[in-house]
């Protein structure tokens, strides 16, 4: 294949796989923590509403990301009431979350703007917009490097950047701070953090609330910043997906981006390939390359990359003795 | 209760059906792309609202989500006595066919695909003759000698468009190239706008600087991002070039709502047909949209041509190959 089409489809790739970082981010944090996130989805799309609204109201992106993000903070706190203080199944409680932003956003965009659950198009000066890195137009035509400089590293815009910086600080955060030490004990053993005298629940609110916060970008990302408004279910099964890489990657950072990024590089190589020949075989149907991101995660799962082991307290309410 | 009083006003609407033809009760079911898609369901929309509007008949309408509700939505209205019940999508071929069974005194209309019963009209469009049109304007107006098409889900219907496309694109100018993209094999690929956009984008990066898309609210991402990259759409069903103007080329119009103008006039003035429409650029029901917005991009040889091509097809001097007709297309 051409230099052109590698670059195109990597340059794709990172537009693709940004969402699934921030959502798999967020649900590393509150997995850790021993809360089961499925509703990671939902806060995607809450937050992705939330956002499109607030720029288009105010005109400003960055208003837009900050209710994006306090809204997706609020959602977590919820799942959090629901499954850390009242000790409700946390499966049940995401489920819930997804089904409420499902309908929810919809309802509220179709009362607020009445054009079926959108929200109106949003102006250039609204959204998070590409960042052109210096020379990199002028760079664009000087061979693999000057293209690859202009079509994969610049030319993205700023949430993009934020999203490749969180993935060495939320390793920091969860391995050389001590609440991240604290966070990933509450996660395998939660009564040996309380006999330390450490509150568990407040350990692991605070873990919901940095998913909120992330989960918060990964919508605005969506709804600000690769399109300009909010489309009902937008969010079109990311959470899930970001999901199955949070699986794939062990619940480790740095694994998640690379699981991502993956996934990401498939869903573009997918696209890339739909309608081309593939030399020898002739054109191949679309349908395959589609399957191919899921086909190759089960396969991959399947033994490839040894057990996945989850937190040993994930899933489970932390109820104190008495 | 409530069950014996809508009995009650079903037996009622039965009886004063042949009676009182003038006096009707119109319904209309969306697709699942919803109400407000600035596509499809709009131009459905916008004829159930040009008839209230020139009537005062009131109309009642229902936007399904999901692929299951159609049906549900179908019957309902056929058996609290509404008449005629207009479906709008492929997707609602085998519901009308059961429920228009079950209501034999009901007229139904079903678009975008054929069903074959006494109260039913099917009312289809010669889209493959629209997007010539568009593909035409397309291939004269791209610089790169290539074309995208970015297309909704993956059916014959969408394929269709494609081909149309693609003949137009290639007649105009030959060596056209035509780089071709369905977002998604499920009804969620009607309000997918991230991934059309991400289509379009990739299209644009292999060189193509006009996309038509026919993928209903996800059509949306790909004109956001033809506008954002400086480069040029089409839309498609209803006229889009509003949306982006200077960017947005032409739109391929598809007049559904005639189909629902039709359908609810019809029955008023007591004159529905059953049997298949087939609306082409002879009977207006497909067309190219040409307005203020877009005349600045249009140049007089590419409106020469588009104009050349239209009668061509009206005349039969150009025939322009149906996808569906052998399911696949001339390359």
């Amino acid at each position: 294949m051409e230099n052109l089409d590698i670059i195109s489809i990597l340059g794709s790739t990172i537009r693709l796989s940004i969402p699934l970082i921030f959502t798999a981010l967020a649900g590393l944090f509150t997995e850790r923590a021993g809360v089961f996130d499925i509703g990671l989805e939902g806060k995607m799309l809450f937050s992705a509403f939330a956002a499109a609204v607030a720029a288009f109201m105010t005109g400003s992106p960055w208003i837009g990301l900050l209710a994006g993000i306090a809204v997706s903070v609020l959602i977590s706190l919820i799942h959090g009431f629901a499954s850390i203080t009242n000790r409700g199944n946390q499966i049940v409680s995401g489920v819930a979350i997804n089904f409420l932003a499902s309908g929810l956003t919809a309802v509220l965009g179709q009362a607020w703007f009445s054009q079926g659950g959108r929200t109106p198009p949003l102006s250039p000066s609204a959204r998070f917009t590409e960042i052109v890195f210096p020379y990199a137009n002028q760079l664009r035509d000087t061979g693999f490097i000057g293209r690859f400089y202009a079509n994969v590293i610049s030319g993205h815009n700023i949430l993009t950047y934020i999203a490749f910086l969180a993935v060495p600080a939320s390793w920091w955060i969860l391995y050389r701070t001590r609440f991240g030490l604290r966070l990933r004990a509450v996660g395998e053993n939660p009564g040996a953090v309380d006999t330390a005298g450490i509150s568990v629940t407040w350990l692991r609110y605070r873990a919901t609330i940095c998913a909120g916060i992330l989960c918060g970008c990964s919508g605005t990302y969506l709804a600000i910043a690769q399109s300009a408004g909010f489309v009902k279910d937008m969010s079109a099964g990311k959470g899930f997906i970001a999901l199955a890489a949070l699986i794939f990657a062990k619940w480790r950072p740095v694994p998640v981006m690379l699981a991502c990024l993956l996934f990401g590089f498939l869903d573009a190589f997918a696209n890339f390939m739909q309608g081309k020949n593939v030399p020898g075989i002739g054109e191949v149907p679309v349908q395959i390359f589609q399957a191919l991101p899921y086909v190759l995660t089960c396969v991959l799962l399947a033994g490839f990359i040894g057990v996945a082991r989850p937190p040993k307290a994930g899933g489970v309410p932390y109820v104190k003795e008495r | 209760m409530i069950n014996k009083l809508i009995g009650a006003t079903f037996v009622a609407a039965m009886l004063t059906s042949t009676a009182m033809a003038a006096d009707i009760k119109p319904a209309l079911v969306y697709g699942t792309g919803g109400k407000f898609d600035k596509s499809f369901n709009e131009a459905a929309y916008g004829g159930a609202e040009k008839f209230k509007a020139e009537t005062g008949i009131e109309y009642r309408d229902f936007e399904p989500t999901g692929d299951t509700q159609g049906e549900q939505a179908i019957r309902n209205f056929a058996s609290k006595g509404f008449n005629p019940v207009v479906a709008v999508s492929f997707a609602w071929t085998s519901a009308i066919e059961k429920v228009a069974t079950e209501f034999p005194d009901t007229k139904f209309v079903i678009v975008d695909a054929v069903v074959d019963k006494p109260n039913v009209r099917s009312v289809v469009y010669k889209e493959e003759e629209g997007s010539y049109l568009v593909g035409t304007v397309a291939g004269l107006f791209s610089k790169t000698g290539k074309v995208g098409f970015v297309g909704g889900m993956d059916i014959p219907l969408i394929r269709k468009f494609e081909c149309g496309y693609d003949q137009g694109a290639r007649a105009a100018k030959a060596g056209n190239e035509v780089l071709q993209n369905f977002i998604g094999t499920t009804g969620a690929a009607w309000s997918d706008p991230v991934r059309g956009g991400e289509l379009a984008k990739g299209q644009i990066d292999q060189g193509a600087d006009v996309i038509y898309a026919a993928a209903g609210a996800s059509g949306i991402g790909v004109l956001q991002t033809a506008a954002d990259q400086g480069k040029f759409s089409i839309g498609v069903d209803s006229n889009q070039n509003y949306l982006h103007p200077g960017s947005v080329l032409t739109s391929m119009v598809k007049r559904v709502d005639l189909a629902v103008y039709g359908a609810f006039s019809d029955t008023k003035a007591d004159k529905f047909t059953a049997g298949v429409q087939a609306l082409g650029i002879k009977e207006d029901g497909v067309a190219w949209a040409y307005d203020d917005n877009n005349k600045p991009l249009i140049t007089p040889e590419i409106l020469a041509a588009v104009e050349k091509a239209k009668a061509d097809i009206v005349s039969g001097a150009v025939k322009v190959h149906d996808y569906m007709s052998d399911n696949s297309c001339p390359k």
